[in-house]
């Protein structure tokens, strides 16, 4: 076990992990910030997304102690300061961005890395962002109108489906 | 996955001397070796953390060289655009979260057999930079998974000449996004190489009669009626002959991309 110690949506956190504790377990079990998820726990469908040091990462496929020392943004820091929803996490809500709702967190945080970079991304690229996020209830149309209208710009464009 | 202890060095010469156990594992990006951890197809019982060594990130140019330092990450080399290409190759490797972590150095520690980088490492004739010596892609990349790597030697940077052409096209397998065949071609005055990943049983090579035919004319149609010799890989995705042919449509567009 070591100390690892880290700032989680601007709160300075420090506790002990195994060499093996993932990112997201350590978020999860030692944090109890349960709002990451874990689909498949290999890398692939991105629900524990989250950022470390700005950047977008699967938190299932990094080591806690390779976090020690970073910011890291969950969704549980999304939200305005006042508990109302942030603006994607708003434009979700309006768009309908979600169906069961187990990728969502991973696909807010997706959706607020590519911003961003690009704050008026085209459909195309927010498909092409989207690449490493899976829905299994297949909502991706929702998904990227809800992006789209969190940047700003008109839903009307993106084709019926 | 097994339990085992992580080391964060700060420095190369730190990570060497802790590397030097038996049971110690460098850690890159963890993007491949994570997961492979989790399936307890490896179990080391130290694993050495490269992402904390600050001299092996970074892309600077050396004269007609781009030099990027192995800890670099996907993200950041397509981010460069100094070999467009190349740049091109690392923005098509994964998604966007695996391309924040994933390393060049790791990619080409792995050398797995459809992998992007050994191609465009191999495709540009590049030179990787270790902590003991330097080696030319010809020479590294020596089989499936196989490097010229000895035990404890670490990648630090990888040294790539800029091309006056080059182009990678690959087919993708549409659940992994792993290279089902993808080809990197690059011109430089009369000298054209052409490196193949993901379609031989030995790994990356170079399609040395297509770049014979491409120096004397450098057109797709040069490729006609070729295709290459050799051990194909043979699975549920594609036979042999498929990848062959492959490799042979994707080296002409590549080809008529340069």
């Amino acid at each position: 076990m070591a100390q690892v110690s880290m700032t989680v949506n601007g709160k300075a956190v420090s506790a002990e992990a195994e060499g093996r504790t993932l990112l997201s377990q350590f978020l999860r079990e030692t944090l109890g910030l349960t709002g990451t998820h874990v689909g498949c726990d290999t890398g692939q469908c991105g629900a524990c997304t989250v950022h470390v040091n700005g950047r977008m990462v699967k938190s299932c496929n990094m080591f806690a102690a390779e976090a020690d020392g970073a910011r890291i943004t969950t969704i549980e820091g999304m939200a305005e300061a006042d508990g109302s929803l942030g603006a994607i996490q708003a434009a979700f809500r309006e768009h309908h961005g979600l169906q069961c709702g187990f990728c969502t967190p991973g696909m807010v945080m997706a959706a607020a890395a590519l911003l961003a970079d690009n704050p008026k991304p085209s459909e195309a690229d927010i498909r092409a962002h989207l690449s490493g996020n899976l829905c299994r209830c297949t909502g991706y149309h929702n998904i990227v109108k809800a992006i789209m209208a969190a940047s700003g710009q008109d839903v009307g464009a993106i084709a019926a489906e | 996955m097994y339990e085992f202890d992580i080391e964060k060095p700060s420095t190369i010469d730190e990570a060497v001397a802790a590397l030097a156990s038996d049971e110690a594992q460098a850690l890159g990006g963890g993007q491949t070796l994570i997961p492979t951890l989790k399936q307890r197809l490896a179990a080391p019982g130290v694993l050495v953390s490269l992402g904390g060594i600050d001299a092996l990130k970074g892309i600077r140019p050396e004269g007609d060289t781009l030099v990027i330092g192995a800890g670099t990450c996907h993200a950041d080399v397509a981010a460069d655009g100094t070999i467009p290409a190349l740049s091109a190759l690392a923005a098509g490797i994964g998604d966007p979260a695996v391309r924040n972590r994933g390393t060049i150095g790791g990619s080409l520690a792995n050398n797995d057999p459809s992998a992007c980088y050994p191609a465009g490492v191999l495709g540009l004739g590049a030179t990787v930079v270790t902590n003991q010596r330097e080696i030319g892609a010809g020479d590294f990349f020596t089989g499936l998974f196989e490097t010229a790597l000895e035990d404890g030697e670490i990648i630090t940077a990888v040294k790539l000449p800029r091309p006056e052409a080059a182009a990678y096209v690959k087919f993708e397998q549409p659940a992994s996004r792993f290279a089902l065949v993808g080809v990197f071609v690059s011109r430089t005055g009369t000298e054209v190489r052409v490196a193949v990943t993901g379609a031989s049983e030995d790994g990356v090579f170079r399609w040395t009669e297509a770049e014979a035919a491409l120096s004397a004319n450098f057109a797709p149609d040069a490729l006609d009626g070729m295709s290459p010799d050799g051990d194909m890989i043979s699975d549920i995705h594609g036979s042999a002959e498929y990848r062959a042919h492959l490799v042979a449509v994707l080296t002409k567009r590549a080809v008529a991309a340069c």
